[in-house]
C-alpha cells in the first residue's frame, strides 16, 4: 500500500475524513475573516506603514496556525486515545502492531496539521498583495484594498466548497459566506468611524 | 515440503476496516489466494468472522500479520488442509 492509500485507510478506520474537512473549513474561515478584519482595520485607519500591516497580519497568521495546531492535537489525541482504549476493551487485546494503534498516533497529528495549515496558508495567500507591494511590484489596487478583495474571494471560495460538500447550490452557499464577511466589514466600519 | 492449501480461521474484528477491506488485504497476499469471509456474529463494537483461505501454498505468518495489522484478533484455526509436495520424505 502506498503512503497516500495508507493514510486514506487510517482516516477511513477512524472516520476522520469528515473531521479533517470540518477543521479545514472552520479554521480556514477563521484565517480569512481575521485577515479581512485586520486589513479593514488598517483601511479605516490613516496611513499605516505597509511594514506594520505585514507584521501584524503575519503575527496573526502564525498565532492562528499555532493555536490550530495545539488545540486540534490536544483534543484529537485525547479522543483517539479513548477510542483505542474502548476498542481494545471490546477486542480483549492490546491491538499491538495494528493499524488502529498507528491511526491513534498518526491521525491526531495529521488533523492538527490541517487545522494549523488551513488558517496559516489562507492568511498568507490573502496578504500576498502586501508582500508584492513591499517588494516593489506595482499592483492595480492599493495593497490593503487588494488584500481585502482576496479575503472576500477566499471566503466566497470556502462557502462554495461547503456548498459542494453539503450538496447545496454552490452559489447560494458562497453568497451566504460573503454575507458574513460583509457583516464583519460593516461592524468594523461602524466601530472605526 | 508441506504446502498449506486451505485454512478456516475464527477471527474477531472491529467494525472498521469493513469486511471488504479485510478480504482485499488478504487477497493481496497471493495471486492464487481465494478468500471467503462470513460474518457469524456482530455486537456494538466487534464482529466475529469465519475466514476461509484457499491457495496453492498459503503463507500463514503473512496471513496472521495481515489479520493483526487490520486490528483483528485471530482466535483459533478451525480447519487446515495441507499436502506433501514432491520431494517430501517419509520417515518410518
Amino acid at each position: 500500500m502506498n503512503l497516500f492509500a495508507q493514510l486514506r485507510f487510517l482516516f477511513n478506520i477512524t472516520h476522520s475524513e469528515d473531521i479533517v474537512r470540518r477543521y479545514f473549513v472552520v479554521n480556514g474561515f477563521d484565517g480569512a475573516l481575521t485577515m479581512l478584519g485586520l486589513n479593514m482595520g488598517f483601511y479605516v485607519s490613516d496611513n499605516v506603514d505597509l511594514s506594520v500591516v505585514i507584521s501584524a497580519c503575519l503575527g496573526a497568521a502564525v498565532a492562528l496556525g499555532m493555536s490550530g495546531l495545539a488545540s486540534a492535537y490536544i483534543s484529537e489525541a485525547a479522543e483517539r486515545k479513548r477510542w483505542l482504549s474502548e476498542l481494545e476493551d471490546a477486542m480483549i487485546t492490546d491491538l499491538r502492531g495494528s493499524a488502529h494503534r498507528t491511526a491513534a498516533k498518526v491521525v491526531p497529528l495529521l488533523v492538527a496539521l490541517v487545522n494549523s495549515l488551513a488558517p496559516l496558508l489562507i492568511s498568507l495567500f490573502i496578504i500576498t498583495p502586501l508582500w508584492l507591494a513591499d517588494a516593489g511590484i506595482l499592483l492595480p489596487l492599493a495593497p490593503v484594498e487588494a488584500a481585502i478583495g482576496l479575503a472576500f474571494l477566499t471566503i466566497f471560495g470556502l462557502g462554495v466548497f461547503l456548498g459542494r460538500v453539503s450538496g447545496r447550490l454552490w452559489l447560494w452557499s458562497g453568497l451566504q459566506a460573503l454575507l458574513i464577511a460583509l457583516a464583519t466589514v460593516l461592524i468594523i466600519f461602524i466601530i472605526g468611524d | 515440503m508441506v504446502r498449506i492449501k486451505r485454512l478456516v480461521l475464527d477471527v474477531l474484528k472491529p467494525h472498521q476496516p469493513d469486511a471488504l477491506e479485510c478480504t482485499k488485504a488478504l487477497a493481496r497476499l497471493g495471486v492464487d489466494y481465494r478468500i471467503k469471509l462470513t460474518m457469524t456474529e456482530m455486537d456494538e463494537r466487534t464482529q466475529t468472522l469465519q475466514i476461509v483461505i484457499q491457495g496453492e501454498d498459503l503463507d500463514f505468518e503473512r496471513i496472521k500479520e495481515t489479520i493483526t495489522n487490520m486490528g483483528c484478533s485471530l482466535r483459533s484455526i478451525d480447519e487446515v488442509e495441507a499436502t506433501g509436495a514432491p520431494g517430501t520424505t517419509t520417515e518410518s
